[in-house]
């Protein structure tokens, strides 16, 4: 391309224009059009329009505009009594609230899209059609342009006189990086906060209670609140369990919450083993086992259990842990097992003999 | 006294003089409104964008006048009664409230939240356009930055708006984005704290993500959108090659009136196409999915479409944790890759693109020519190769839905996903190449043998030829003596207006009447004669 180009440009056509007369009074109002454009340098090479006037096609496209221009109307007025009419207060089941959305999108869509496709077909059929030429003008600025613009930007620094006056550079810099540091310090110094603030990262809800000198275990408690008791989950049967704190159950104690399996004789066999070659050995209670459900992947619930492989399966991305091996990543992106709660039952219901053991949730720089 | 008679008919004329005299715009106003634009239908596809960005702005506007950005606990009393009674944040509250309390504010939310998918579709298409063809080329290499830019700003639009409901979906999406921010090493728990005000969830991270939403991320966007069209207007747009265009001149319509005209109506349709789709096709049902409870997600639980590549990487990356036995011992964990790293090296690389290509091809030209795909095979297959490491892994950020749909295991798929990422990429380059260079080779071929008739020939020794219809003149062999010059090959004889007129049908044209040989929407067109230059106002 760029030949053509070249020697299409280096071509010299001289071509002087007679005077033009913009008072003429001969002209056409487009011959004055014209004019101004070439005045910009742009060149109406073809203009004419699609149809004769006042033919039979210009006329059925008018028509076709004007009643896409009604249909407007009478889809925005639609609209707009379907808006103070139609009953919209939600009602269960069906009813014609249900409709109240759909209705209003119908009638907005079609006014919009109305006005779009009347505007296009008047411009694309009852406009003429042109083809206009303008030159870019992009070469760039001639060398003795840019000398002198530099030359320009050049002389200010002179004036300044940062070169000759070292020391009032010195002092600006010096100066104004405590400025800067001033504008950071209370963004930063507001922001920032130390993430290991009471040992927040590796405490959960279920750290036992330490009152007036006594120490009192959390228990495991439903969503509600009520604690929970090991009757209330049958064998292969799973449960969600939560601190049994005030605002135990809430997203304040987002990391403590605990599944609860009731495992099978053979599979809590399997898992007590496992827990005993892990240095869990008291973590089960009988045939319960309860994992941190948050996953240490990237903090989602780890909450789809599969029965028959005694996997836990998270649905965010898909990390597989085996429940009768210490909650050890079979699959997927987790690369550390759920860690474990260790049960008690305190009076007939159960309780955290402690806090986790090892950190809850998705893994970061300095975890141990 | 007397009294003047009012002209009515010369007021406008005077008025424009009063303002002529004031503010000095007659002929810059003249030069505007007579600016050239080429016309074709890939150029459009930024506009979307655009459109979808004013729309996203009018009903974001009229959100904020509803929503509340808190996380205090409340208890929920409104309309939808599944609901009634829970214990939720005040933002689920009144994101309930505007779906179901405001008179017509659920379809203002759907159609905020599908102008903002159109917008990251749009955006992405665009540039897809603009890569394929060279537009990124010298001297519009920064404009190539700024749309790039405006993606990932785009995304984290997208991100904090879905974000601040505080539904279920998007607290296990807060959940995750703090577990990418922890998995940086060394300052990832500091950056967490420091951004949540704590540890996960806190109270502050709605409030705090509502402002980036409302005010800071718009306003950054307004600016790149402003800074990348300034652009577009000073550099003016570049052009297909065709018959009397040049790399130095822009060949198309005024910008006034019919180019405006058509702009006004696209915009209009863009507003009716989210308009219909915000009122008939339901998104982000977030009363389904309850409020955000640390303990409760459900499976099938995907982020918005633009979202999903960095979900399918996560998926896709297996568990490699990279331990530092240094005192306690430190961490890198497997999510640090796919999420941080990845999504670093997918910001800076196409930054450098249009300098890395420049450098390769030691090409230092300004280039207003669009080249075609096709003709520039290397890149063209490169972009494929981005395309099918794109899909796969956005393939892969619902693979648990397409395990389920079609009965695959969720494993199987996961390790489809794994090899496919590896494999798929280089042959998706190697198979484009390949069809770039065989529709290459048959531009020529039509140029040298002339386009096919279907007509079979018997000659009087009984064989059988077939009659091509050379495209020109030729020479001595009977091949065509017309170069290829970057633009379509008419390939069939009712292309070069060989057969008759259209046929009507009853709503279109059956067969579309042929407009121009070579160049699309526009009848042939002469060079233009070189003119003595004419003093004018403009400068350009």
């Amino acid at each position: 391309m760029s030949t053509r180009t070249d020697a299409h440009s280096n071509q010299v056509v001289d071509n002087p224009r007679e005077p033009f007369d913009v008072n003429d009074p001969r002209l056409s109002r487009f011959d004055l059009v014209r004019e101004g454009a070439r005045r910009d340098d742009i060149e109406i090479v073809h203009y004419e329009p699609q149809f004769p006037p006042g033919s039979r096609a210009e006329r059925r496209i008018v028509r076709t505009v004007a009643s896409i221009f009604l249909l407007v109307g009478v889809s925005a007025t639609a609209f707009v009594a379907a808006y103070i009419w139609w009953p919209w207060r939600y009602e269960h089941g069906t009813g014609a609230s249900k409709y109240y959305t759909p209705i209003l999108g119908l009638t907005l869509g079609i006014a919009l899209l109305g006005i779009g496709f009347g505007i296009l077909i008047w411009g694309k059929k009852l406009l003429p059609k042109e083809v206009s030429i303008q030159a870019r003008h992009d070469e760039p600025a001639s060398e003795e342009e840019r000398r002198l613009t530099g030359n320009t930007l050049l002389y200010m620094v002179d004036e300044l006189g940062i070169r000759r006056r070292p020391l009032l550079g010195v002092s600006l810099l010096a100066g104004l990086a405590p400025v800067g540091a001033v504008a950071a310090a209370p963004l930063v110094g507001g922001l920032i906060q130390q993430p290991h603030k009471n040992n927040q990262m590796f405490t959960t809800g279920w750290k036992p209670i330490t009152e007036n000198g006594t120490t009192r275990l959390v228990r495991l408690t439903h969503h509600d609140g009520t604690p929970v008791r090991p009757e209330d989950v049958s064998p292969g049967g799973q449960i969600t369990v939560f601190p049994g704190i005030p605002g135990g159950a809430t997203n304040k104690y987002a990391d403590s919450p605990v599944l609860l399996i009731h495992l099978r004789p053979d599979d809590a066999a399997a898992a007590r083993a496992a827990n005993e070659r892990a240095g869990h050995a008291d973590y089960m209670w009988g045939n319960y086992i309860a994992y941190s459900k948050i996953c240490t992947h990237a903090g989602c619930p780890a909450s789809l259990y599969e029965q028959q492989t005694n996997r836990l399966l998270c649905p965010c991305h898909q990390s597989q842990f085996l429940i009768t091996d210490n909650a050890r990543p079979i699959f997927g992106p987790a690369s550390r097992r759920l860690p474990q709660l260790p049960l008690t039952v305190e009076d007939g219901f159960f309780a955290a003999k402690s806090d986790f053991t090892e950190t809850v949730g998705p893994d970061f720089w300095e975890r141990p | 006294m007397k009294r003047r008679k009012l002209d009515m008919a010369a007021l406008p004329g005077r008025a424009a003089r009063e303002v002529d005299d004031r503010l000095g715009v007659n002929t810059p106003l003249r030069s505007l409104l007579n600016k050239v634009f080429p016309d074709h239908w890939s150029f459009l596809l930024g506009e979307i964008a655009l459109f979808s960005f004013i729309v996203l702005l009018l009903t974001g506007v009229y959100l904020t006048f509803f929503f509340e950005p808190s996380l205090t606990e409340v208890t929920y009393n409104g309309s939808y009664a599944p609901l009634r009674g829970a214990h939720m944040s005040a933002a689920y509250a009144s994101t309930l409230d505007i779906s179901f309390d405001v008179r017509g504010g659920l379809i203002v939310r759907q159609m905020h939240h599908w102008a903002a998918l159109l917008f990251m579709a749009a955006i992405v298409v665009h540039m897809l356009r603009v890569f394929l063809t060279g537009a990124f080329r010298k001297p519009r290499e920064l404009n190539w930055m700024i749309g790039y830019l405006l993606f990932w700003v785009g995304f984290l639009a997208g991100f904090t708006g879905y974000s601040i409901p505080d539904d279920g979906l998007s607290g296990t999406g807060l959940r995750i984005a703090s577990a990418i921010m922890l998995s940086i090493p060394v300052i990832g728990s500091w950056i967490t704290s420091s951004i949540f005000g704590g540890e996960f969830p806190g109270e502050i991270i709605i409030s705090r993500f509502y402002i980036a939403h409302v005010l800071l991320i718009p306003a950054l966007l307004v600016a790149l959108i402003s800074a990348h069209l300034g652009l577009v207007f000073k550099q003016k747009h570049t052009q297909w090659p065709g018959p009397g265009r040049t790399n130095s001149n822009v060949v198309g319509e005024r910008m006034f009136p019919r180019y405006a005209i058509k702009q006004g109506g696209f915009f209009m349709i863009v507003f009716g196409v989210i308009a219909l789709l915000g009122g008939l096709v339901q998104i982000n049902p977030i009363w389904l999915f309850g409020p955000y409870e640390a303990a409760v997600v459900s499976a099938a639980s995907q982020p918005d479409w633009y979202v999903m590549f960095l979900d399918g990487s996560t998926r896709l990356m297996p568990p490699w944790e990279i331990n530092i036995p240094i005192g306690d011992g430190y961490v890198i964990p497997p999510l640090f890759w796919p999420t941080v790293v990845l999504p670093g090296i997918l910001v800076v690389l196409p930054l450098a693109y249009p300098f890395i290509e420049a450098r390769l091809n030691k090409d230092r030209r300004i280039h207003n020519l669009l080249q075609r795909p096709r003709d520039v095979p290397g890149r063209t297959a490169l972009a494929a190769m981005a395309v099918t490491f794109w899909l796969v892994l956005t393939l892969s950020g619902a693979n648990d839905v397409i395990a389920d749909k079609f009965f695959i295991s969720l494993n199987a798929m996961t390790w489809v996903g794994r090899i496919g990422l590896i494999i798929l990429p280089p042959l998706a380059y190697y198979v484009t190449y390949r069809i770039c260079l065989g529709l290459q080779q048959h531009d020529r071929e039509v140029l040298a043998h002339g386009v096919e008739t279907g007509i079979i020939r018997r000659l009087p020794n009984g064989k059988f030829v077939e009659v091509h219809q050379p495209l020109g003149p030729t020479d001595e062999h009977g091949h065509g003596t017309l170069e290829y010059v970057g633009w379509a090959v008419p390939k069939k004889m009712n292309r070069l207006g060989a057969l008759g007129p259209a046929i009507r049908g009853f709503f279109f044209p059956i067969e579309k009447p042929v407009e121009a040989p070579v160049s699309p929407g526009h009848p042939p067109v002469e060079p233009r004669s070189e003119r003595q230059e004419v003093g004018s106002g403009g400068s350009r």
